[in-house]
């Protein structure tokens, strides 16, 4: 299998982050001496799907959005990043904001907005400055402003800081907080795309998605094409986390095997085995070792039961106990839940009740039969996707491993030792 | 006085980036903290009068974000990672460990001298650097609870720390503020483009071009 930088290519070099280390923006001045709608054509013959999670196909997103309906349109980023496991967009946007900025510049162009939001979280400071930054270089460089690149197209683009929500990630909840409210999912139809931010027609894409569109723009359709498989086609971040060699980001084509991904990554922590893993973030139903081969692109992870969602391989071996990992995901989720609508509020509340009684070992089987129940009465019937993704850790791991929830109460307690699943075990620790 | 004219005219040039003034709540709130340390009254009462609502409406926007404080939190806030991921790597052994070393219990717990807070927090989009811990939002990667220790000890003392992936050194928790809110403070240039995890992909691929 062969790495293939793409995002990542400039990401070692002197000084990425500013207008000097990073280039010309290329794809961004073939883009603007293009018709909108031949840009939009462009990003939909690429075949370029969201990197967020649902994998959408993202010229089809744009070319969604109303024309000539004389209301400002927009363009906003979701920066947000907080799925559990997923850590692409921020290293992206630390080493490398003015691929997104260019992004940007081509998004909004092709839909017509001239005013776009880059939504951050909070939480992380540097990269806030980095964008920071790099927009006030663009601007000062003529690349953001009333005359973009000199082609008479104006764009002003916000840097916005969330503070602090999961719920935010999901992109009718950004909309809100952006307009200065709680952040709460909002009932469709109506679509963003019909009204989005300020009831205006607003696409709304990953950091992932937007910084993949100025190679394509400037290498073109088929180059593009070349990677990737035929209905996910690209390059994408795979990244590795948990007990792996060699944690990091992996930028590869859409289809390569997490057996593959091991494979240069130095395989499982040392003298361990794989147990189970996430292939896009804890809102992915997990996988076994069975699912070693299982190309990750949209179709064949969800053909195995799961999800792509954002490419967070994170990897756990035999050390891991599965109810411990399943329980503090349920408390997250828990946590996260805006509390909008009952099943999700509610059911989460009860099932982390339940888990944590399982994990005490003071548990039983009605336990099992009664979380179930709940994950049935969540899935489907939550106003958003968070109440869909709290039931995911649960109902693979117990189909996966019902005989360690089991274990927790025949041994009145949890089997493992938790300092053997840590960084700073010993090997002999980790061997038991 | 804890609302100045600067602080009113930032207020103003936040208000002026969005199409609509509301927009700029959470901005507003981010430049209330890095003001007071904390959403104090006076805060939301400056937030809802500068967008013209209501405390009740700004107070029920703020108690909805964790990075909003209700109480005052040290110069130096420090987040553990206790998200699956983190917290089977160690991040729990880490939170435990910080709990005990600072005598501090409970979410956002203050030391005794007001120079250190503790939180346990959720997936901080670094978890190919866990056990992650942040101070002022800043990374300080690959922790053990002997490092997390030595760090919070450095921030009592006054000892300038550098996080593995941000500036050369970490600001104070009402500098941070003030750049979440919105205004940049000239150190984006300070530290790396990325950490060895960040890059680990690259060099492989490299690796793998010098086998042709
Ligand atoms: C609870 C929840 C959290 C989400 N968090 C994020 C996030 O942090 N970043 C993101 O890009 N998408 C997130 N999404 C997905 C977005 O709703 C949306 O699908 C995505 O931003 C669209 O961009 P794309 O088409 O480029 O993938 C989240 C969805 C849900 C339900
Ligand atoms: S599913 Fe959960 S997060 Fe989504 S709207 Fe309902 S309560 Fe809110
Ligand atoms: S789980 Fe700790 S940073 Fe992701």
């Amino acid at each position: 299998m062969r790495l293939t930088p793409v995002l990542s290519a400039n990401w070692g070099s002197d000084r990425p982050w500013t207008l000097d280390g990073y280039g010309d923006y290329a794809g961004a001045r073939k883009a603007l001496a293009m018709d909108p709608d031949a840009v939009i054509q462009t990003v939909k013959d690429s075949g370029l799907r969201g990197r967020g999670g649902a994998g959408f196909p993202t010229g089809n997103k744009w070319g969604f959005i109303p024309q000539g309906d004389g209301k400002p349109h927009y363009l906003v980023v979701n920066a947000d990043e907080s799925e559990p496991g997923t850590c692409k967009d921020i290293p992206i946007m630390l080493a490398n904001p003015h691929v997104l900025i260019e992004g940007v510049v081509i998004a909004s162009y092709a839909i017509r907005a001239n005013h776009a939001f880059i939504y951050v979280r909070g939480e992380v400071l540097h990269v806030v400055r980095r964008l920071q930054a790099a927009v006030q270089e663009a601007y000062a460089a003529g690349i953001l402003g009333g005359n973009v690149l000199g082609s008479g197209y104006a764009l002003d683009v916000v840097v916005h800081a969330g503070a602090g929500a999961y719920i935010c990630g999901e992109e009718t909840a950004l909309l809100d907080s952006l307009e200065g409210y709680r952040g709460q999912p909002r009932l469709r139809p109506p679509f963003p795309a019909v009204a989005g931010l300020y009831a205006s027609p607003t696409v709304i894409n990953n950091v992932e998605s937007i910084a993949s569109v100025p190679a394509i723009l400037d290498k073109g359709v088929e180059w593009f094409r070349t990677f990737g498989t035929e209905k996910s086609p690209g390059f994408t971040l795979y990244s590795l986390s948990g007990h792996v060699t060699r944690p990091g980001q992996y930028e590869a084509p859409l289809g390569v095997t997490l057996r593959e991904l091991l494979d240069v990554a130095g395989g499982v922590r040392e003298g361990h085995q794989l147990k189970f893993w996430t292939p896009g973030g804890s809102s992915t139903p997990i996988l076994t070792a069975e699912h070693l081969d299982v190309p990750l692109d949209y179709e064949a992870i969800g053909e195995a039961g799961s999800m792509l969602g954002t490419k967070a391989l994170q990897i756990f071996d035999e050390t891991t106990c599965v109810v411990r990992a399943v329980l503090r995901w349920t408390e997250f989720y828990a946590h996260e839940s805006c509390g909008k609508c009952t099943p999700c509020r509610e059911g989460t509340y009860w099932m982390v009740q339940i888990l944590q009684r399982l994990e005490a070992g003071s548990g039983d089987a009605q336990d099992i039969d009664t979380l179930l129940d709940a994950c049935d009465n969540i899935l489907g019937r939550s106003f958003c996707a968070l109440g869909d993704g709290a039931t995911s850790p649960i109902t693979s791991s117990v189909q996966y491993f019902k005989d360690e929830y089991v274990a927790h109460w025949e041994q009145g307690g949890c089997p493992f030792d938790p300092t053997a699943a840590t960084l700073f075990a010993t090997a002999t620790q980790g061997a038991r | 006085m804890p609302f100045d004219e600067q602080t009113r005219e930032r207020a103003r040039t936040l208000i002026a980036r969005y199409p609509k003034p509301r927009s700029a709540l959470l901005p507003l709130l981010h430049l209330v903290q890095s003001e007071e340390g904390y959403v104090t009254p006076a805060g939301i009462g400056f937030c809802a009068e500068q967008l013209g609502l209501t405390k009740a409406e700004v107070g029920a926007v703020a108690t909805f974000y964790t990075m909003y404080k209700r109480r005052p939190v040290g110069d130096y806030h420090v987040g553990v990672c206790t998200n699956t991921l983190c917290a089977v790597m160690g991040g729990d052994a880490v939170y435990a460990a910080l709990k005990e070393h600072l005598g501090v219990d409970g979410q956002n717990a203050v030391t005794d001298d007001g120079r250190v807070s503790l939180e346990h927090i959720e997936c901080n989009a670094a978890c190919d650097y866990a056990p992650v811990v942040m101070v002022n939002w800043e990374f300080f990667d690959n922790q053990t609870p002997e490092s997390a220790k030595a760090l919070v000890d450095d921030l009592r003392a006054g000892t300038a720390v550098k996080p593995t992936r941000g500036a050369d050194s970490v600001c104070t928790w009402r500098e941070a503020e003030r750049v979440l809110a919105g205004f940049y403070d000239g150190r984006a240039d300070e530290g790396a483009a990325a950490g060895p995890a960040t890059l680990e992909g690259l060099r492989l691929a490299g690796q793998q071009e010098g086998t042709d």
